[in-house]
């Protein structure tokens, strides 16, 4: 084989020919309820449009296939996941029948599939690329911007999901802000708890086999039960303990979704601040005392910034953790992104449930992205000291 | 495991059968949970058949998961698939990433309402632990025992069967062990899309307000996942002890 072959470009390549030519690009809906019938790439565009992009998506199945720069990979697909996008928009406009305002026009599985094809190669090249830290979030940061300009201009409009978002759009940003609220809050207050016990159990074994088991079970209550089990104690709490109704306490609500995203919190938090303390050098310890240090001064100046990239994993542990579980919130009334979801599957209004779970994934990308980038960032010598 | 850790655990298996096998001897425990009129005990199913519908619906998409988990790993640290390690390695950092009731409401366009999407779930949900700690042990065997191997004349087929694998058992169960678990918690949330599982009891309690089926529910989750876990980790420790041998 002298034109050396790449055996992951095969793969990716399957996935954008299959999503092509057998499966359904979008799918045409009576209503917003009803099923639809598919229609492939080139049926859902004008003729010469949808003859070009099919013909344009082989020949980057092709690109993907041989070997060529990684760099070039890269804006191949970066080009043609935005092109996809356009086309789904475009094809929305072209297929809706003029007037008929109950009719959608969904994402097919071929979309999904192509989405799929097309972002494994981005990521297998930005993988091969070896990028710094920086350039991952410079990649971020471009990527946002694409979206958020594809969604501003409006080209996606006539989107099934557009059309949900367009009934409910100050609902959705107040849901997104509670749920970002609900999942960011909790990880604060239970790094405000977790710390502590965290050092207490470093410092006092026979305590750290006992919390870190119970923690461990705490994990295994499945967290729709838990959102459940704090109905009662909140709501104890709120009619006897005096102002606690007044600052927004009460049995149902946000109050136990808070409560059960903190509990569910510590074990990473924990954990974690054990595990980094653990891992201190006893050198480092045995200077600090040597040189006069109080114990506190040793935590703060010695132990706390060695123990920095430990817990830094652990923000990223439980951000991504408490994202997804805030969807669950949704079940007793917390509110976030689950509102959608929830409402989605009891009306099997589908493109609902898109609108309530593309975002939460959304966010969890996000924070995944920029936490690993900084986790990279405070294991890079040289900046432990300016992390102290 | 010592007696003192034994015990517990023993315990605790009695009580869930016990509880299991007759729901209503522990009334008196959650009769204080609930109002006066209402049932103290759930009353819309049998607990023991939700219990075994939730257990065969978490142990066989672990099973399958771990299958083609195990068989997707061997293959991309073999030296035909070695092209695919670090998309794998990407990929599954990224999948994880990726939230249990996402992927849950997002199977349900695809395969309806029912045991369907749950089952999709939860495969989809285990995979990436096996695979991730199956690749890492395939590819942290001491380079100087395969060498070892190879050189006293076996077969690549040969190496693979008598000491890589061997050698990375306990990890792949680690693996499973983790799967199992999460599995436990995201089967109750396929309840939301009709599934059948120990999260109708759970959801059943939130729409009735009901207390004692809301902790019926999770405390029979919990001991399942408890006694699940510490099942394979004593499976765990023996391979690592029959590895070190």
């Amino acid at each position: 084989m002298r034109i050396g072959l790449e055996k992951t470009g095969v793969l990716m390549a399957a996935f954008i020919l299959a999503a092509t030519f057998a499966l359904p690009f979008v799918v045409i809906k009576p209503n917003r309820i009803l099923q639809g019938q598919g229609r492939l790439l080139f049926e859902s565009l004008p003729s010469w449009a949808g003859i070009g992009l099919t013909a344009a998506l082989v020949a980057i199945a092709l690109c993907l296939i041989v070997r060529l720069p990684s760099a070039m990979k890269l804006v191949l697909a970066m080009a043609a996941l935005v092109a996809t996008v356009l086309a789904l928009g475009w094809a929305a406009h072209t297929q809706l029948p003029p007037g008929n305002t109950y009719a959608r026009v969904s994402p097919g599985s071929g979309l999904w599939v192509l989405l799929f094809g097309l972002s494994l190669a981005a990521v297998d090249a930005i993988a091969r690329l070896k990028p710094s830290p920086q350039f991952r979030l410079l990649l971020l940061v471009v990527a946002i911007a694409i979206i958020g300009g594809i969604f501003a201009s409006g080209v996606l409009a006539e989107i099934s999901v557009a059309k949900e978002y367009i009934n409910r759009s100050q609902a959705f940003w107040a849901e997104m802000s509670r749920h970002a609220t609900l999942a960011l809050g909790s990880m604060v207050l239970a790094f405000v708890i977790g710390l502590p016990i965290g050092i207490i159990c470093h410092r006092v074994s026979w305590l750290r086999a006992a919390l870190l088991n119970s923690l461990n079970i705490l994990q295994t209550i499945p967290s729709i039960a838990l959102f459940g089990l704090l109905i009662l104690p909140l709501g104890w709490v709120a009619a006897n303990v005096p102002g606690a109704s007044a600052v927004g306490i009460s049995g149902i609500g946000v109050a136990p979704a808070f409560v059960a995203l903190v509990l569910y919190s510590l074990l990473p938090v924990v954990a974690n601040t054990v595990a980094g303390l653990e891992n201190v050098p006893r050198e480092a310890n045995d200077a600090a005392r040597g040189a006069g240090m109080t114990d506190l001064q040793r935590l703060v100046s010695i132990e706390f910034p060695l123990t920095f990239p430990s817990l830094l994993a652990a923000i990223r542990i439980v951000l991504i953790q408490n994202i997804g579980m805030a969807t669950i919130a949704a079940l007793i009334g917390g509110g976030g992104m689950g509102v959608f979801v929830f409402q989605g599957l009891g009306q099997s209004a589908m493109d609902l449930v898109l609108l309530g779970a593309l975002p939460t994934v959304a966010m969890s990308f996000v924070a995944a992205i920029v936490l690993d980038a900084l986790v990279d960032f405070s294991k890079a010598p040289g900046t432990e000291a300016r992390s102290a | 495991m010592s007696i003192w850790r034994l015990i517990p655990r023993l315990i605790l298996l009695v009580l869930l059968i016990g509880f299991l096998a007759s729901p209503q001897s522990f009334e008196f425990v959650f009769k204080p949970l609930v109002q006066a009129n209402a049932p103290a005990i759930y009353n819309q199913g049998s607990l023991a058949s939700l219990t075994f519908l939730h257990v065969r619906m978490v142990l066989f998409s672990t099973a399958l998961a771990t299958v083609v988990a195990v068989l997707l790993a061997v293959l991309v640290t073999r030296p035909f698939g070695a092209e695919f390690l670090p998309l794998a390695r990407t990929v599954v950092n990224i999948g994880q990433t990726f939230p249990p009731v996402a992927v849950l409401a997002l199977a349900v366009p695809a395969m309806g309402f029912g045991n369907g999407p749950t089952l999709v779930a939860l495969f989809l949900y285990a995979l990436l632990p096996i695979f991730e700690n199956t690749m890492t042990a395939l590819t942290t065997v001491p380079q100087n025992v395969a060498d070892a191997a190879k050189g006293s004349g076996m077969k690549p087929a040969q190496v693979f069967r008598q000491v890589e694998l061997p050698l990375s058992l306990p990890m792949i169960v680690g693996g499973i062990k983790i799967s199992t678990v999460i599995g436990f918690g995201t089967a109750t949330i396929g309840s939301t899309v009709a599934a059948k599982t120990l999260g109708e009891v759970i959801i059943a309690g939130l729409q009735s307000n009901n207390l004692a089926f809301i902790l019926q529910g999770a405390l029979l989750v919990a001991a399942l996942a408890i006694l699940v876990f510490d099942l394979l980790s004593i499976l765990e420790r023996s391979l690592m002890k029959w590895k070190a041998a």
